[in-house]
């Protein structure tokens, strides 16, 4: 079981508390109706499934409820950073670990 | 909306408590709810109207004299609990914008006091509530066994375990079970 | 019988006699005994069978590693507990206790009869044996495996035991209090930091227990271990647990203990648990597992009376149990010299050591000459005798690389040792990477994954002086890491025993190698000729050499086989040890309860059901409940004598002619309230909210963004910029964590919040053509008359005096209200309601009427009749979607060419032929019933009834193309039989929607 510090509480919290939410920095199109059909397909459907660091989300979900996004390395299962949902994804040359 | 004295009213806990060694686990008397939505910008405003400082830390909580008590859920969500006035007519005088959602009837508590206490709620609750992490006064949104609950440390060896009401006897159930074994 | 118990040595309490029985024999031991160590010291050697052969078998070790010496153990009725290690279980007044694996006596076990079929039992007989004819598999083959398969017998009886659980956070958690784990816990202690220790024995001192003689501090070993338990024991920062196993080390220093409470105790104490099991968080982790001594692998290296000598040692000086009065040492470590000191000097007559190796100490030599005891250097050992009992050891000189002339000596325990294997399992399941020390033959830990520090035995070292200062180097690294600084721990230590050794593969032999019965993993009954085999057969991989052999898939896990196997196999292979492999170790270490995993989870609290405040009335009045989702809901109310079909037909007659009542409580409920309230909405559901006015509701219809249908149920308008929202039942935590997922990550911009009200309301339903009539007289507040308040309306208002919204609605096509009122009143509402519609004779259904009502008006069930791949389409209700709308949640999905295409599954209605057959939800639908299997399946019943107003059966359909099949016949193939049916629309009953108009 995972610890995971969550960003808007600034706390390490167990796993139980939190729920994965997908692959992040995916943002629904302003204008869907804009998007031809496999623009919007890749949308839905299509993701990165990527070996090392993935960028993800995260709710603290039995916790302050709030949705936030995560690099995580699906290799070694660890969290190298949390942050808040907007907030750009970091730099993922630094290979800082979570608090 | 509330009107939590009417006569005909069922508790969901209504007649349980045990006693083990170390502990006692008690149905928390009727209490008004109100779940506060706000921009934590309009929390002055809004702790003016409800006479009492909305926590603005993670993990904490606040209460007056009087029994009003006020737990941090979020960064815009707090949960008011008040056995005596009913907080939802306060906060309807606040010109604030804010949502005030009244949940007395959703929730219901259960108070766990004793030497046992912190280790019958550690029974299922995977959060750490030592003194160091988890002093008098803390709250949480956390987990207990497989429901959600809010967890305020009232005391050195006080907790208020709150659920919703149809999750109420599993919270007892499993909190009776870990009293059994609080001593350890 | 002769006692084996030796007078003044071991630590058991030979004035505390204790009484137990094995295989129906009583025997005695001493307070403080093992089963192993108490039947050893009344002569009993014999302990269990081998599993494939049968063989004879005795304890090989005296601890938890113990492959052999498994019993079942019992006390009364669902206590019983098979495959229990003996070398583990103490004994208590009136412990009973049965050997495994044998039939019909543990001396007379006719399955022996395998070991005479030993060629039929080699690796891989299994995959090749039971290969065809096929049709074999069922009737021959797989009763033979299950039966010939697993150990020891499941208990059957439900366990009257319960297991407690418990989360603990600490600073420090040290694994194994030997003398590298107690080092380790004096100098993080002194820091004043949270310590806890935990070791899997009955007390704590590991490998000091089986060495009094060791001097520390001026102090005996034994002395000095009560003394230091002592000081732990009173610090308040210190927890110490015995009997505790830590059975696994997971993510982020979570590591799991299985504490053992009562399994020692004669009588159960009220209310204990059994088990404990702690999921313990910590900050750093001191590992001072130790180390496990490795069998030496020769032919009948199996027999009862041959052991470690290690356990020999703790037999001897921790129980005072002489395993034997005339053992031979077979070693090829230093370490066995001393267990053939320390038993001579107990008054063993020590046949000789034998030891593989030419050149030994000197000093060891001299002790063997001083107590006459001969020693054999540079032999190999190639045979044992005696079927119950080793009665002699064949022994053969080695000179360059040639086995020499056999001689043969008499014993009556044969003790050997292959060198020691660091314990890492817990390191392992770390994913921390292991190195290979060649000149060793060990695997050493290397690259760390988590926070931990391992100590001792673990890494390679070996006596007490070098072990006590590496676990205070492991101690303070520990706090250190913690930013702690803390003083030095010093130990002075006298008479230590250090030693080396070296390891082997098989050991040398004059003999067929072929017809050796050379055991590696004595559990799984696996040979070294096993090993060769497998590689023979073109297994390359330790992994692959494992699962063809079942080399260490014992409930051992290999502890003792792992090396030995790999050592076979890569002098098989022709290559380094590493470039083979090692087997992964996995958690638990040790066997563990399923209790203990439950925990609390079981009997009511195994899955949680959710009850309504109408619950406690529905069960007084006879109601038969489902589950739906975590809920359980009144099903039918049956009156006395009445079959359940009887029951709903009465239900939904008296609903249809007069008034029924129904408990709507665990449908989902949501207050959206906020400025942006309507904007919201717009953007979550697919219909218009905008010019819908405060007091009016509308049905809602929710998508996935694919455009799948995901969720429905009736909105009302409270205020501009309140709605109340109800869901599915068992939707209504997914819709919220979708509306929160949206407002939050897309929308942040809204100000709109989002709250729970699912428990805040009981909602009572009220429907038939006497709804108002029954329900105006006691609202008060609002005009609820047919103009007033008109289908589709909602108020707050009060009914019987209870506060409440009151919705005018209905899921049945008749006359309908659905009263809210605060959850506590809602038995209380109930009642009155039922009181006052007496003149009405009102009828409490349940959800199975619900059912019939709804499908009678064509209403879809989400989860039911669509299944996560039907669009608003497909499901008959596209008018629920506001075409005008720019964009919702799952609108550009709808123009998709999957999604237009015109074969797609739609719903559409189903009546029978024969209108007395009521299909079988689920039933496959094709459109010739005449063409050849396999047929083309086109679709699936999804709800199917008898309807009492109609005098006919009626069912839904999701049927390819359905839309464009209207009046067509299709047809329901079944066992025996085909039924017709013809495609109609969904509705049923009242089309026209005459009877909401009641006045």
């Amino acid at each position: 079981m995972l610890l995971i510090h969550c960003p808007y509480c600034d706390d390490t919290l167990p796993e139980l508390e939190f729920a994965y939410a997908g692959e992040a920095h995916i943002a629904r199109p302003s204008d869907p109706s804009e998007l031809s059909d496999e623009e919007w397909r890749d949308f839905l459907f299509i993701r990165s499934n990527a070996r090392g660091v993935h960028a993800e989300r995260w709710r603290h979900i039995h916790g302050c409820a709030r949705y936030f996004n995560a690099l995580r390395d699906t290799v070694s299962d660890k969290f190298l950073r949390t942050y808040k949902a907007g907030e750009p994804r970091p730099d993922t040359s630094v290979q800082e670990a979570v608090k | 909306m509330a009107d939590i004295a009417h006569p005909t009213r069922l508790e969901s806990l209504a007649g349980r408590a045990i006693g083990a060694t170390g502990v006692m686990l008690t149905p928390a008397p009727a209490a008004h709810r109100v779940v506060l939505r706000a921009d934590p910008r309009e929390a002055e405003a809004l702790s003016k109207a409800l006479g009492l400082e909305l926590p603005a830390a993670p993990k904490t909580s606040a209460r007056t004299d009087t029994g009003r008590l006020i737990a941090w859920l979020g960064p815009d969500e707090w949960l008011i609990i008040d056995e005596n006035g009913d907080p939802a007519a306060d906060l309807a005088k606040a010109a604030a914008l804010h949502s005030a959602v009244d949940i007395s009837h959703r929730n219901t508590a259960i108070l766990v006091t004793g030497k046992g206490a912190r280790a019958t709620v550690q029974g299922g609750c995977p959060q750490n509530l030592s003194e160091r992490a988890f002093p008098v006064g803390s709250a949480s949104r956390t987990v207990l066994g497989k429901i959600e609950v809010v967890i305020l440390r009232t005391g050195a060896e006080e907790f208020r375990v709150e659920c919703w009401r149809s999750f109420a006897d599993y919270a007892f159930g499993v909190l009776s079970e870990a009293a059994k074994d609080c001593l350890a | 019988m002769t006692s084996f118990r030796v007078k003044d040595r071991g630590r058991v309490k030979a004035d505390r006699p204790v009484r137990f029985s094995f295989d129906g024999v009583a025997y005695e031991g001493c307070e403080g005994d093992t089963v192993a160590s108490a039947l050893l010291a009344n002569g009993v050697h014999l302990m269990g069978r081998g599993f494939k052969y049968h063989r004879p078998r005795g304890p090989v070790t005296a601890g938890s590693e113990e492959p052999n010496a498994l019993i079942g153990t019992s006390r009364g009725v669902g206590r019983f507990e098979p495959n229990t290690r003996a070398t583990v279980q103490e004994i208590y007044q009136g412990l009973t206790t049965e050997s495994q694996n044998k039939w019909p006596s543990l001396k007379f076990d006719v399955g022996a009869i395998n070991d005479r079929l030993y060629m039929l039992f080699s690796a891989g007989f299994y995959y090749k044996t039971f290969m065809w004819p096929r049709s074999f598999w069922d009737k021959v083959y797989e009763p033979f495996i299950r039966r010939a398969a697993g150990l020891g017998k499941a208990p059957v009886d439900v366990d009257p035991d319960h297991y407690a659980s418990r989360y603990l956070y600490c600073d420090v958690l040290i694994v194994g209090a030997g003398p590298s784990g107690l080092a380790a816990a004096l100098a993080a202690a002194q820091t004043g930091v949270n310590v806890v220790v935990v070791d899997e024995h009955a007390e704590m001192g590991g490998s000091l227990l089986s060495e009094p003689s060791v001097g520390i501090n001026g102090k005996a070993a034994w002395d000095w271990l009560e003394a230091t338990l002592d000081e732990l024991g009173r610090l308040p920062n210190v927890r110490l647990m015995t009997r505790t196993t830590a059975i696994g080390y997971y993510h982020q220093n979570m590591i799991a203990l299985c504490q053992k409470l009562t399994d020692h105790l004669a009588e159960l104490p009220t209310d204990a648990p059994r088990e404990r099991m702690w999921r313990v968080r910590a900050k750093q982790v001191v590992l001072g597992q130790g180390a496990i001594e490795r069998p030496l692998v020769f032919d009948g290296n199996d027999r009862p009376g041959v052991m470690l000598a290690s356990a020999a040692q703790t037999y001897l000086n921790r129980y005072g149990v002489k395993v034997g009065n005339r053992p031979v040492i077979l070693t090829s470590h230093d370490s066995a010299w001393y267990a053939a000191f320390d038993l001579a000097d107990a008054g063993a007559k020590v046949g000789a050591i034998v030891d593989t190796r030419n050149d030994i100490q000197a000093a060891l030599m001299q002790q063997a000459k001083a107590r006459g005891i001969e020693t054999l250097t540079g032999h190999t050992a190639t045979a044992t005798s005696g079927r119950l009992r080793v009665k002699s050891v064949r022994v053969n000189p080695v000179r360059g690389g040639r086995v020499g002339k056999a001689r043969t000596i008499d014993c009556d325990a044969l003790l050997m040792s292959g060198g020691w294997t660091p314990s890492l399992h817990l390191f392992s399941h770390t994913k921390g990477s292991l190195h290979w020390d060649a000149e060793e033959n060990v695997y050493l830990p290397g690259q760390q994954t988590e926070e931990c520090h391992i100590a001792g035995a673990g890494r390679g070292l070996w006596g007490i002086a070098a072990v006590l200062e590496d676990g205070v180097k492991a101690g303070t690294a520990a706090v250190r890491a913690l930013g702690h600084s803390c003083d030095a721990v010093r130990f002075d230590v006298s008479d230590d025993r250090t030693g080396n050794g070296v390891t082997h593969k098989e050991l040398a032999t004059d003999r067929s190698p072929g017809r050796a019965k050379a055991f590696i993993d004595f559990q799984n009954d696996v040979t070294a000729k096993d090993i060769r085999l497998a590689v023979r057969e073109g297994m390359r991989s330790i992994e692959h050499v494992k699962r063809y052999t079942t080399n260490g898939m014992a409930t051992d896990q290999g502890k003792m086989s792992n090396m030995n196997g790999l050592m076979i196999a890569s002098d098989a292979l022709q290559k380094e040890a590493p470039q083979v492999g090692l087997t992964t170790f996995r958690p638990p270490y040790t066997p563990t309860t399923f209790g203990t995993f439950a925990g609390y989870h079981k009997g009511s609290h195994f899955e949680l059901t959710r009850k309504t405040p109408i619950d406690s009335w529905a069960e007084e009045h006879g109601a038969a409940f489902e589950p739906v989702a975590l809920w359980r809901r009144a099903w039918y109310f049956p009156k006395a004598g009445e079959t359940m079909h009887m029951a709903v037909s009465r239900e939904c007659k008296a609903t249809r002619e007069s008034i029924g009542i129904f408990d709507a409580s665990t449908l989902g409920k949501i207050e959206v309230s906020g400025p942006d309230a309507v904007e919201f909405m717009n953007r979550m559901y697919t219909n218009p909210w905008t010019k819908l006015a405060p007091g009016r509701c509308r049905y809602g219809l929710l998508l996935g963004e694919d455009g799948f249908i995901r969720d429905d149920g009736v909105i009302g308008r409270m205020r501009d910029d309140l709605f109340h929202v109800t869901t599915t039942t068992g939707g209504a935590a997914r819709v919220l964590n979708m509306m929160e997922d949206y407002l939050q990550t897309e929308w942040p911009d809204l100000k709109v919040w989002l709250t729970s009200t699912t428990e805040e309301w009981a909602t009572i339903a009220l429907n038939g053509p006497n709804a108002r009539k029954l329900l105006a007289p006691l609202v008060e507040g609002v005009d609820i008359s047919a103009d007033a308040f008109p289908h589709m309306s909602v108020a707050e208002c009060t009914v019987a005096g209870f506060s409440s919204r009151l919705f005018r609605i209905s899921f049945t096509g008749e006359l309908g209200f659905e009263v809210n009122v605060p959850a506590r009143h809602g038995r209380a509402l109930w009642k009155k309601l039922m009181q006052a519609g007496r003149q009405y004779d009102i009828c409490p259904y349940g959800t199975e009427t619900m059912h019939v009502l709804r499908a009678e008006k064509g209403y879809i069930i989400i989860g039911q009749d669509t299944d996560g791949t039907v669009t608003p389409q497909d499901a008959g209700i596209g008018w629920a979607i506001g075409k005008a709308k720019p964009d919702f949640v799952g609108k550009r999905s709808l123009s998709r060419p999957d999604i237009v295409a015109r074969d797609r599954k739609h719903l559409v209605g189903l009546l029978t032929d024969d209108p007395k057959i009521v299909l079988e939800e689920g039933a496959q639908i094709v459109t010739d019933p005449n063409q050849p299997l396999p047929m083309k399946m086109i679709g699936h019943v999804t709800s199917s009834y008898w309807s009492e107003a109609l005098g006919r059966s009626i069912a839904m359909a999701l049927v390819a193309g359905g839309h464009e099949k209207m009046d067509q016949t299709l047809y329901i193939p079944m066992p025996g039989h085909t039924v017709a049916a013809k495609v109609t629309g969904t509705v049923f009953y009242d089309p026209a929607g005459e009877r909401l108009k009641v006045e």
